[in-house]
């Protein structure tokens, strides 16, 4: 395997000052929650629907619970109370809350009210251990895909639509589906219900459509002896919810980033970190693959000289990762291939940068986003840098390879893009399966050299945030060159302290249960 | 009197003069066999080629089938009659650019900068706003007699608009590059509508930019520039500064040194 030399004791240091890093963004928000982590888990008691104005109620009922004094106190507690008082399903409280014919209290007897909202909890763990269990079976039957994964996005806004590309594209060699959100989801302090069929850029993610799109996926990989992923997108002010309905759906692999939301979203920081904590457990217990959103910052700032950042976010998001209880196979922490084409040298750059992360992160499933700053309309010239991507990408042995279209910049993309895409993808991995493990960089050759400063850039850049704190470094733009302040931002009163007797039983379950 | 301009008739060349040869790419929502393939040919015809060929046909499941189709253009177009909208100012390089705001406007440029609505994709404000710039084109904010104020991504019209009065800009500048079913359209007359109802549509030089957009359709929604793909900071610097002199004739001379 390509290998390049690195101070291991460097990056050691570099890991111990992510650790301390979210450690103490952990710790500082651990006393607060958030109203889409109770949200959460409401659904996961078995909460859902809409009222006749098409408001979910799991927002219904968090809302009750705050006019009423009780939110403080975790949404659970007062739910399982009203629910053993009146011998009523979670679903039927939430029916009566919504339609003012229930008004919730604080639970009389709290220790029997908490047994009954850990019991309903374990059975909704049950269920996702289940799903669980049955993904894995699923690939056993089938056996596991070589990497580099094929990762395609559909994104037609109708979800029927969209079922038809992709089982138009797992039956082309896609190993991974995921359905791009609509834009705008992202600031909806809601998640929309039932099927959907008009979206801009891509298709709501809601629980219906999480159904019908894996079980399409489930029966085109049945009839190819294959097991398709599914992918969507948990960030946003309703992660956690997602989380929720992705892990209850048995979707794969959930976008899931420590940052990426207060950077480009501008959602508040401590909402983003609250939520990012809860979802990210969810996912973990449910197996569910996170994708970090690194590749972000290259977008906007330059790939060459932001390196250092993209490493040292991994490295955050890896921390954040194993305090949510996730094991490294499920971190598929983010990078890009997005050095301007007119760089001298600049496949080399992108080589050491692609390798440096595979050699810190040897066992996390990486993934690895294709050209999209520097793709111009000229579609001749895309397909070239498509071609060098995926060429980079088989040689750095990278685990989820988001295929590059060459039509990146015009539209989003025609069936025939994905299709030629995989082709291309195809052929380089075919072709070049082994090269990575025939070649060696140069001693103190370019390669090995850049990987280095990188790697020097990226410890001192940790031990500075370490220093100041992520909130501040996040506040000075360290990184993308987007600067956010802990105050600002979308969701913030979302945000509240818990009370002493705040309760939720899904930490316990699900972070000793993984 | 104008002297007419000589016709001068083009059409597409592939290796001789006027043979008018092109390619095209597509999908046919059905399987592939001889029939779709000789479908695919008709096609072209119908679209006007002459002696099209399918020069390569593949089968992409779930009953979709991909044609490559070369053919020969029958039409043709006299280039003498094409004059397109495009705005008229000279373009200035960067130092110069600050030179002219110093000297005949004798203040900051104030420039607002966001993607509106729903749109989430910065990569085009990011491009003439940031630092950093495109390409070797540093964005706004490096110029020294401009505030340029990048507001990012998905920013209500409202919010815009606000800023826009707090910070007394001069010029917004909106970016919309992902759009499905004409969306950007409506996000675009929105922020005009709000601009009339508040009375500042005239105190603002209001610009758009986007993959899809073009100086005439930015003029059809009410702009007063539209830039396409590959336009720098630079260019879109040139066109406020020249806008606000036009707007303000009494700057338009340099002022005397004191």
């Amino acid at each position: 395997m390509a290998h390049l030399a690195l101070d291991a004791q460097r990056i050691a240091r570099a890991r111990t000052s992510a650790a301390h890093i979210a450690r103490q963004v952990f710790d500082d928000m651990s006393r607060r929650t958030t109203t889409t982590v109770e949200r959460a888990t409401l659904r996961l008691m078995g909460i859902d629907g809409v009222d006749e104005n098409a408001v979910p109620l799991p927002n219904r009922v968090v809302e009750h619970l705050q006019a009423q004094g009780l939110l403080a106190s975790g949404a659970a507690t007062a739910v399982a109370a009203a629910m053993a008082e009146h011998s009523l399903s979670a679903q039927a409280v939430a029916q009566a809350v919504a339609a003012g014919q229930l008004t919730l209290e604080r639970a009389r007897d709290d220790t029997a009210a908490r047994s009954h909202a850990k019991a309903l909890a374990s059975q909704m763990c049950e269920h996702i251990a289940a799903q669980r269990a049955e993904r894995s079976a699923r690939i056993s039957r089938c056996g596991e895909a070589r990497t580099p994964w094929l990762y395609l996005i559909v994104a037609t806004g109708n979800i029927y639509e969209d079922i038809k590309q992709a089982r138009a594209a797992a039956q082309q060699g896609a190993d991974i589906v995921a359905v791009i959100r609509s834009t705008g989801q992202s600031l909806l302090d809601y998640v929309p219900f039932g099927a959907t069929t008009e979206g801009f850029g891509g298709t709501y993610a809601t629980q219906e459509n999480f159904r019908l799109m894996r079980a399409a996926l489930d029966e085109v990989g049945s009839q190819m002896n294959r097991y398709i992923r599914l992918t969507n997108y948990c960030s946003g002010l309703c992660m956690p919810e997602i989380a929720a309905m992705g892990a209850m759906e048995r979707l794969d692999m959930m976008l899931n980033d420590s940052m990426y939301g207060i950077i480009f979203r501008d959602i508040n920081m401590q909402r983003t970190f609250i939520d990012q904590f809860f979802s990210r457990m969810v996912n973990g217990y449910a197996g569910i693959i996170i994708n970090t959103g690194e590749d972000n910052y290259l977008t906007t700032a330059d790939a060459f000289d932001a390196a250092h950042t993209v490493l040292a976010s991994q490295l955050i998001n890896e921390q954040f990762a194993y305090l949510s209880g996730l094991t490294p196979d499920l971190m598929g922490l983010g990078h890009a291939f997005e050095i301007n084409p007119n760089l001298e040298n600049g496949f080399l750059w992108e080589l050491a940068h692609a390798q440096l992360v595979r050699q810190v992160f040897p066992e996390a499933a990486l993934k690895y986003m294709p050209p999209t700053k520097h793709m111009t309309g000229n579609i001749f010239r895309g397909h070239v840098q498509d071609a060098l991507f995926n060429m980079a990408s088989t040689l750095t042995s990278q685990n989820i390879h988001l295929l590059g279209m060459m039509t990146e910049a015009i539209h989003t993309p025609f069936i025939q893009d994905r299709f030629l895409s995989i082709e291309n993808a195809r052929y380089v991995f075919h072709t070049m399966r082994d090269l990575h493990g025939e070649i060696e960089f140069k001693s103190g050759g370019l390669i090995e050299t850049r990987a280095q400063t990188v790697l020097a850039e990226t410890e001192a850049l940790l031990a500075e945030v370490q220093r100041i704190g992520l909130p501040t470094a996040i506040s000075r733009g360290q990184f993308a060159e987007i600067a956010r302040q802990p105050d600002g931002g979308k969701g913030l009163d979302g945000v509240l302290s818990k009370a002493d007797d705040y309760y939720n039983p899904f930490p316990e379950l699900m972070l000793s249960g993984a | 009197m104008q002297e007419k301009t000589p016709e001068q008739w083009i059409k597409p060349y592939g290796d001789t003069q006027d043979d008018g040869r092109v390619q095209l790419s597509f999908t046919l929502p059905v399987a592939l066999d001889d029939n779709s393939k000789e479908a695919a040919r008709r096609l072209a015809l119908a679209m006007g080629l002459t002696e099209p060929a399918v020069s390569h046909a593949a089968d992409m499941g779930q009953g979709f089938s991909f044609y490559i189709v070369y053919g020969q253009c029958q039409h043709r177009v006299d280039l003498s009659t094409i004059q397109v909208a495009k705005p008229e100012f000279e373009v200035l390089d960067k130092d110069a650019v600050d030179a002219r705001i110093a000297q005949r406007i004798g203040r900051k440029l104030v420039v607002i900068g966001a993607c509106i609505e729903t749109d989430a994709h910065t990569v085009g404000i990011d491009a003439i706003m940031n630092m950093k710039g495109y390409n070797g084109h540093k964005g706004l904010e490096s110029y020294h007699q401009i505030r340029a104020i990048n507001m990012g991504a998905q920013v209500d019209c409202e919010d815009l608009v606000v800023r826009a009065i707090e910070e007394q800009a001069d010029v917004i500048l909106v970016s919309q590059v992902v759009t499905q079913k004409n969306i950007h359209l409506d996000n675009l007359t929105r922020l005009t509508d709000i601009l009339e109802a508040e009375g500042l549509r005239d105190k603002i030089i209001l610009v758009v930019g986007g993959p899809r957009i073009s100086h005439e359709l930015a003029k059809e929604l009410g702009y007063d520039a539209g830039f396409g793909p590959g336009s720098y900071a630079e260019k879109v610097a040139s066109f406020a500064v020249d806008e606000w002199l036009k707007r303000h004739p009494a700057a338009a001379l340099p002022q005397p040194a004191h």
